[in-house]
């Protein structure tokens, strides 16, 4: 987990370009058309491969909906989740899973791929992002007893910052 | 829970629009929409059914513009209001960052309402929260109706804490934007006592 459910998720630049370096080598060694990484909020964190011509940000939120509801599923038959989800399309396929109980990798792949092959991928690539998202947790708790890390951008945020969004 | 990404220089918040069976949330979402310019808005999704009653949740991103070189994004969903899918509406609250609970302001619905209300707390709750500490606004919608419930009696029966409300008829629009404001000003001043700002 990334400290307590309702604290903020916070991205810094070092760990997304970990992210990155990771999920560049899944989508090659995969063999995978997109790759994406969401929150189970729905929000999306990190993206690679051929995402100019996806909805990304309906994606991430189709993707933690979907998750979120195969999770309640779960919990009524008594699992805890089902960690892994595979949607099989004409072309396309989607194959998700749940890293570090918090975030969700989503592998888009067609006929160049085979599910064994992502499956296997995956797993490894799992357990590297897993690393990355507990050093991203403990960094974040240890900015949050500092208050608020460095450079929040929230800490002088003004009134008249606020009204100028809707103006 | 928002979602600060420094490598993007974005924010990501969750706004959840709540309230009974056909109180008018889907509306709201889609006075935002229509009202709103193409590129500061995504693509809006409905999860319903063939008689367009919300399913599993309507979906709408919007993009506000810069706060301190940071990007600010605002999700918007609403539940489904009908009892029966009481499962899918905690599945929503999950990560919540502000509420709008919208009231039909029919005096039929009085007891819906309530009861919707009540919902509300227990499900925030659960994954939780507590109503009172998080960001929140109440808006009594269908003001244009004859058969209404006067707002000082729904005020009293729905805003015991006085937090920000508004009355509105989505389908015109009016007090829509007045809402969304309301909340998102209350989420962007909780995230600023949060970073000790």
């Amino acid at each position: 987990m990334l400290g307590p459910q309702n604290s903020t998720f916070v991205m810094y630049d070092e760990e997304f370009k970990r992210i990155s370096v990771v999920i560049d080598k899944l989508l090659r060694e995969a063999n995978a058309k997109v790759i994406f990484l969401v929150d189970k909020n729905g929000q999306l964190i990190a993206g690679c491969g051929e995402t100019e011509h996806l909805d990304t940000t309906s994606l991430a939120s189709l993707t933690a909906g979907n998750i979120a509801a195969t999770g309640g599923l779960a919990k009524l038959i008594g699992e805890k989740e089902f960690s892994i989800l595979f949607h099989e399309g004409e072309k396309d396929n989607i194959h998700i899973s749940i890293i570090a109980q918090r975030v969700i990798l989503v592998v888009i792949f067609d006929h160049r791929s085979s599910l064994g092959l992502v499956r296997l991928r995956v797993k490894k690539a799992s357990e590297e992002l897993t690393v990355i998202f507990d050093d991203l947790a403990k960094k974040t708790a240890s900015a949050a007893e500092q208050g608020g890390g460095p450079g929040s951008p929230f800490a002088e945020i003004t009134d008249d910052d606020i009204d100028n969004l809707f103006s | 829970m928002s979602f600060i990404n420094y490598a993007s220089r974005e924010i990501n918040c969750k706004i959840v629009y709540y309230g009974p069976g056909l109180c008018g949330k889907t509306t709201n979402l889609q006075h935002v929409y229509q009202k709103t310019a193409p590129e500061a808005k995504g693509k809006m999704i409905s999860l319903a059914t063939e008689t367009e009653r919300t399913l599993f949740f309507d979906f709408l991103p919007l993009a506000l513009g810069e706060i301190r070189g940071f990007k600010t994004r605002f999700h918007l969903y609403t539940v489904p209001g009908q009892v029966f899918y009481d499962a899918s509406r905690k599945l929503i609250l999950k990560g919540v960052d502000g509420v709008v609970f919208v009231a039909d302001s029919q005096e039929e619905r009085l007891d819906a309402n309530i009861e919707s209300m009540e919902n509300l707390k227990v499900n925030l709750e659960e994954q939780g929260y507590q109503l009172e500490q998080l960001p929140f606004v109440i808006q009594y919608n269908k003001r244009d109706l004859p058969n209404v419930t006067s707002v000082a009696e729904l005020r009293e029966l729905l805003n015991p804490d006085n937090v920000p409300d508004f009355e509105a008829c989505a389908q015109t629009g009016e007090g829509v934007f007045e809402t969304l404001k309301a909340v998102a000003k209350l989420i962007l001043m909780e995230l600023k006592k949060g970073s000790g700002g």
